[in-house]
């Protein structure tokens, strides 16, 4: 039904959008990669010239790349898994029938709706402060030491792969922002799974019940296929904004105690030592590694187009 | 998949259920709860639930102290107007998307998700030094234009899968009765559209309050928004817990409220129409 008029009348209609976004990923997107190839210090001289690649290896050689990028993937590994599995039990949970559904519902649902500043805030110091948290009350009512939260020295675990064996260790800081994301990103989950549950034909289910299936088995053969897209979905689109997660660590701990994720150190290359080369140096590997996962959801969402 | 079950077995699922919704919604009650406590009942030991004296005390204090006011008209005018303005750019784009959609439609929609991916990390110094050249730095019309950029690729994508479930049939028969185009947009397509518009601009709102690395790193004292004065008591503000609570409810509650009506619309919004 479209004319050539009516074409070019789209073209029009679209280009607003599509130049201004084009823009916002050009400009600085270009600017970023000039960058990553000088010596820029505003503070001691501005910018001395070109660097060539120094700054890509010198920001992965610092003793902060590796712990870093440690800590990324333990942070969205962590917060992937909590938030998926207890996801997915809320959600199954909340398709029985049950007396106010809604309300549970909106229980459920609300941490999302809480700004970042405001949680990591209210978990660092009500809940978390080893002196006059809600935790330590409830450690201390069970006779218990107060654990430390943000600051305590955390667990060792030691990692056997078949072919190479190495420790990892986990602070207290890196455990409670898992923990304060994990809520914040559990209703996502358990919401887009919810609804992809309620999607399930139940005729199917009714039927392997009828036949003697278990409750394990029915979950194993018919729901979890069927929610793989969801889940798949909820794990892209949680580890883009994971791998960016910034006011979680910025009023909690400011990055010590090895919570210093990829994207906090770049800020703080950037920022705090205002060493703009190497920061955006930095940036540029994010870009990349942000776009691999994003190829990904990508094709599942463009093969939803069709 | 409702199916019945037994009313035991109803009764026990409606106890699980609500313990896992109390303990998710905990937080937030607690912070609520604190807010209208002494400071010196806020940390007692042990806590105190419900049986302390309710006191507005530290509403009145947030309120004196810090320009409460200023903040939450920060956050309404930059969230409300990147919005908006979100809004009028993307909705000829989605519209034209959905009706007239040519070969490269898909690859255009996808390349605008793939815009939202960009770590905003990786862009931070160039979008700072732009600001600092435009003088924008510390002003809401910055922010508003940043915020609207970021939320725009999922404002075209909500309306978009909005406008394709209007059938094109519909279109097709006002033509033929002799509608002209601005008739077909004005009589026939919005008032079509305008459920799918009000989600799409709910959704985006609740996204752009909540923003918190722009609103951080490009705000000082003028444009600073409710996630920035959350922020200014990361410490030793922090330990009141009580005016903290209030600081808390008084940012929060807007919002919460917003969410409550939004959520059927989060899981489209959020998934770009992939899980529906």
């Amino acid at each position: 039904m479209a004319t050539k008029a009516s074409r070019s009348a789209a073209r029009l209609m679209m280009a607003p959008a599509v130049i201004l976004l084009l823009g916002w990923m050009l400009v600085p997107l270009i600017m970023t990669l000039w960058f990553s190839f000088r010596v820029y210090l505003p503070l001691r001289g501005g910018d001395q010239g070109w660097a060539g690649f120094d700054n890509y290896t010198r920001f992965v050689s610092s003793s902060a790349f590796w712990p870093s990028i440690q800590t990324t993937l333990v942070i969205v590994l962590g917060v992937l898994a909590i938030t998926v599995i207890f996801g997915t039990l809320i959600a199954l949970l909340l398709d029985q029938p049950i007396w106010g559904q809604g309300i549970v519902r909106i229980l459920v649902i609300a941490p999302f709706f809480v700004m970042p500043t405001v949680s990591a805030l209210v978990w660092k110091n009500m809940f978390m402060d080893p002196i006059n948290g809600l935790f330590s009350h409830i450690s201390r009512f069970f006779g218990a030491e107060p654990v430390n939260w943000l600051s305590g020295r955390g667990i060792d675990w030691t990692i056997n792969l078949y072919f190479t064996s190495f420790d990892l260790e986990v602070t207290m800081g890196v455990f409670s922002i898992i923990m304060i994301v994990s809520w914040q990103w559990l209703p996502f989950a358990a919401l887009i799974l919810l609804t992809a549950v309620q999607s399930l034909d139940s005729e199917q289910l009714e039927a392997a019940e009828m036949d003697g299936a278990p409750v394990h088995k029915r979950f194993w053969y018919i729901i979890l296929p069927h929610l793989g897209r969801a889940i798949t979905i909820v794990i892209l689109i949680q580890t883009i904004f994971l791998l960016s997660i910034f006011a979680e660590i910025f009023v909690t701990t400011g990055g010590a105690f090895d919570t210093r994720t990829l994207s906090y150190l770049i800020f703080q290359r950037v920022l705090e030592s205002q060493n703009i080369g190497l920061g955006s140096a930095g940036g540029v590997y994010a870009i990349i590694l942000a776009n691999i996962i994003a190829i990904f959801l990508m094709r599942i969402v463009g093969k939803n187009l069709d | 998949m409702a199916r019945s079950v037994t009313p035991r077995r109803k009764l026990l699922n409606t106890t699980i259920a609500w313990a896992i919704g109390l303990l998710i919604f905990f937080p937030i009650l607690w912070t609520i709860l604190t807010s209208f406590k002494s400071e010196a009942q806020a940390i007692a030991s042990p806590p105190i639930f419900l049986g302390f004296d309710w006191t507005l005390e530290n509403y009145r204090v947030v309120m004196e102290r810090s320009d409460y006011a200023r903040f939450l008209w920060n956050s309404i005018i930059i969230a409300g107007l990147s919005t908006v303005l979100g809004c009028i750019i993307a909705i000829p784009a989605a519209w034209s998307m959905a009706f007239v959609p040519s070969r490269r439609t898909k690859d255009i929609l996808l390349w605008m998700l793939s815009t939202k991916m960009l770590p905003a990390v990786g862009v931070l110094y160039p979008i700072y030094l732009i600001f600092i050249e435009l003088g924008l730095l510390d002003s809401r019309a910055g922010l508003v234009v940043v915020l609207m950029l970021i939320n725009l690729p999922i404002i075209v994508w909500m309306l978009y899968t909005y406008f394709k479930e209007i059938p094109g049939e519909i279109l097709e028969a006002a033509r033929m009765d002799g509608a002209t185009l601005r008739q077909e947009l004005i009589y026939v397509l919005t008032p079509m559209a305008i459920p799918g518009i009000a989600s799409t601009l709910l959704l985006n709102f609740i996204l752009a309050w909540n923003e918190a690395f722009w609103t951080l790193n490009l705000t000082a004292v003028n444009a600073a928004p409710l996630t920035a004065f959350i922020a200014s008591y990361s410490s030793p503000e922090g330990l009141f817990f009580a005016k903290l609570s209030a600081a808390s409810t008084m940012a929060i509650a807007p919002i919460l409220i917003l969410g409550w009506f939004s959520q059927k619309q989060l899981v489209r919004g959020l998934t770009f129409g992939a899980v529906k």
